[in-house]
């Protein structure tokens, strides 16, 4: 009873991730997609774009910055929604949106948020006196600003999937370890910072690695916000491929660069593999 | 303040800042939305206007406009549709092999079962250049049935994961009971096992559902006409002709489309964490 569902996994994963492979080490073009082996070709010309160095470069940022950010945040808010008050369970809809509403979607909205000319951040920045009008950051349309605002809405989208994570992780922790603390007389900080953030560490790495994947394989957001723009400043690995491999017709480079998320993906498998190894034995 | 002070204000004063913070920070965006789709043309691209409150009267244009002169119905028939079909397939895949990997004696059934998960996270990122490739040989480029071949990629993975957990903690012995009295083993499995387990079997529909809805990079990859869009991709993609813009419009979509899919997912996304955390938290 197996079989059916190991056969499409086989056909529809494994066999496209050979067929990535064997394209890396073609020449193959959507006109022209048939199998001519050229070796490392693909890999020593895409390694000189500067194109595609800047999309490792963003990739890297963007997944390294939103992690660390979405961490903190998603620590204190989980620790915040923890114990039960009135209206949680609204108050949690309202913090899940971004993540339960569909990306491409949220990020559309985003683009109405930080357009160039009718961004409600300008019109506030103006409001408050903090830049004048017509002289107002385009938000998109600046190379260091665009590569925040990509950053922004990875965050955004993320903060609510590892929030509901933490909540799983801290429920689990045993209530009589933090209140045998507080008659020693620990206070709430020290308690938070003693015991339950170490004790949040497993699941904590729980939800650094799916954040890991989900930003760093993504391509709706920057796709959506600046299509990689402005001068491929926020240019990722996947956006790019899609770039070069679809709209470009050359499939040998596209699948060549998208191969480059591969060694991510493993260190994450093998971190993934560790933990459930450690709760077999345990 | 001093350090005491700080400490006297205490933890409800600081949780209560965090969420109101966050909740403004994340919610903002639909919000936004909400504002934008009732808003005159006139007041929405007026710089000046103080663009939070309605300084013309409110109007229904924009989803008039939606509704009868863009495709939008017609991508929300298409993505029902594959949505439907996407989720019969993944049960009709997934439901027997979570069954069998689940009643697999000694540590095998759970191994295959990570190896399974683990697919789960090849990004659609790394497998849209050749799957394109596939698609086209098949003859279903520009079709919603290139979708519908493709979708079950990141749901089957998934869905036998989270099912394994739910035939697990159905007692072998009902079943052993129930072919004692006669039934085969695949008789228990349809007349014992299914209906134990629709809890989980609803999880997997609404799981499988909501993904679909919110899919981006396998439907732009590969359906390019407007009348074949899913609802993902058409928003975003097609509400814009050329330059322009048409933001009332654009948010009302993705209103509309985002509020029904976040509710749905909200109901059931306690059970999908425990899938994601299963192995960190016990």
């Amino acid at each position: 009873m197996f079989f059916p569902a190991a056969a499409y996994i086989v056909l529809l994963i494994g066999g496209p991730l050979v067929l990535a492979v064997m394209y890396a080490f073609s020449d193959a073009r959507i006109g022209n997609p048939g199998f001519h082996y050229v070796g490392l070709e693909n890999f020593r010309s895409i390694l000189q774009s500067p194109s595609f160095r800047a999309a490792l470069r963003n990739s890297v940022v963007f997944t390294v910055v939103a992690q660390i950010i979405v961490i903190v945040c998603s620590t204190m808010l989980s620790i915040a929604l923890e114990k039960p008050f009135r209206g949680r369970k609204f108050t949690r809809f309202l913090i899940l949106l971004p993540w339960v509403a569909p990306i491409s979607l949220g990020a559309i909205g985003w683009k109405w948020i930080l357009d160039s000319i009718y961004s409600v951040i300008t019109w506030v920045l103006i409001w408050l006196h903090v830049c004048k009008p017509y002289g107002a950051p385009m938000w998109l349309g600046e190379p260091k600003l665009a590569m925040a605002s990509v950053i922004l809405v990875h965050c955004w989208r993320l903060i609510p999937f590892s929030t509901v994570i933490m909540l799983a992780g801290l429920t689990a922790i045993p209530k009589d370890i933090p209140e045998a603390a507080a008659i020693d007389g620990a206070g709430f900080w020290r308690i938070l910072f003693r015991i339950n953030i170490p004790m949040m560490a497993p699941i904590i790495s729980v939800a650094v690695l799916f954040g890991t994947i989900f930003t760093f394989t993504d391509m709706t957001v920057v796709y959506i916000l600046t299509a990689g723009g402005p001068f491929d400043s926020t240019q990722t690995l996947p956006s790019l491929a899609f770039a070069t491999g679809i709209q470009g017709s050359d499939l040998a480079a596209g699948a060549a660069m998208s191969l480059f998320l591969i060694p991510v993906l493993v260190l994450i498998a093998y971190f993934m593999l560790r933990a459930a190894h450690r709760a077999e034995v345990t | 303040m001093t350090r005491r002070d700080w400490r006297k204000l205490g933890p409800g004063a600081a949780k209560f800042a965090t969420l109101a913070t966050f909740v403004v920070l994340l919610a903002f965006p639909f919000y936004w939305m909400l504002i934008a789709t009732f808003k005159q043309n006139i007041d929405l691209y007026a710089v000046e206007n103080n663009p939070f409150k309605f300084n013309l009267p409110p109007t229904l244009d924009h989803l008039k406009l939606l509704f009868f002169e863009t495709g939008y119905v017609r991508w929300i028939g298409n993505t029902a549709l594959v949505g439907v079909i996407v989720v019969i397939i993944t049960l009709f895949l997934a439901v027997p092999a979570a069954y069998s990997l689940a009643r697999l004696t000694g540590r095998w059934g759970q191994r295959m079962g990570i190896a399974i998960f683990l697919t789960y996270l090849i990004p659609p990122t790394l497998l849209f250049i050749p799957l394109s490739r596939v698609v086209a040989v098949l003859g279903l480029q520009d079709t919603i049935w290139s979708v519908v071949l493709v979708y079950p990629s990141f749901t089957v993975p998934f869905s036998i994961w989270l099912l394994m957990g739910f035939f697990k903690s159905i007692p072998k012995e009902l079943e052993d009971a129930a072919m004692v009295d006669g039934l085969t083993r695949f008789g228990a499995f349809v007349k014992l096992v299914i209906p134990i387990s629709t809890s989980g079997i609803l999880t997997v529909v609404i799981f499988t559902f909501t993904l679909v809805t919110q899919e981006f990079v396998y439907a732009l990859t590969f359906i390019s006409p407007e009348s074949q869009q899913m609802v993902g991709v058409g928003i975003p993609i097609f509400l814009v002709r050329g330059d322009v813009y048409f933001w009332g419009s654009l948010m009302a979509a993705c209103l509309i489309t985002s509020v029904p899919i976040a509710l749905l997912y909200n109901t059931f996304l306690d059970r999908f964490i425990a899938g994601f955390t299963v192995g960190a938290v016990k």
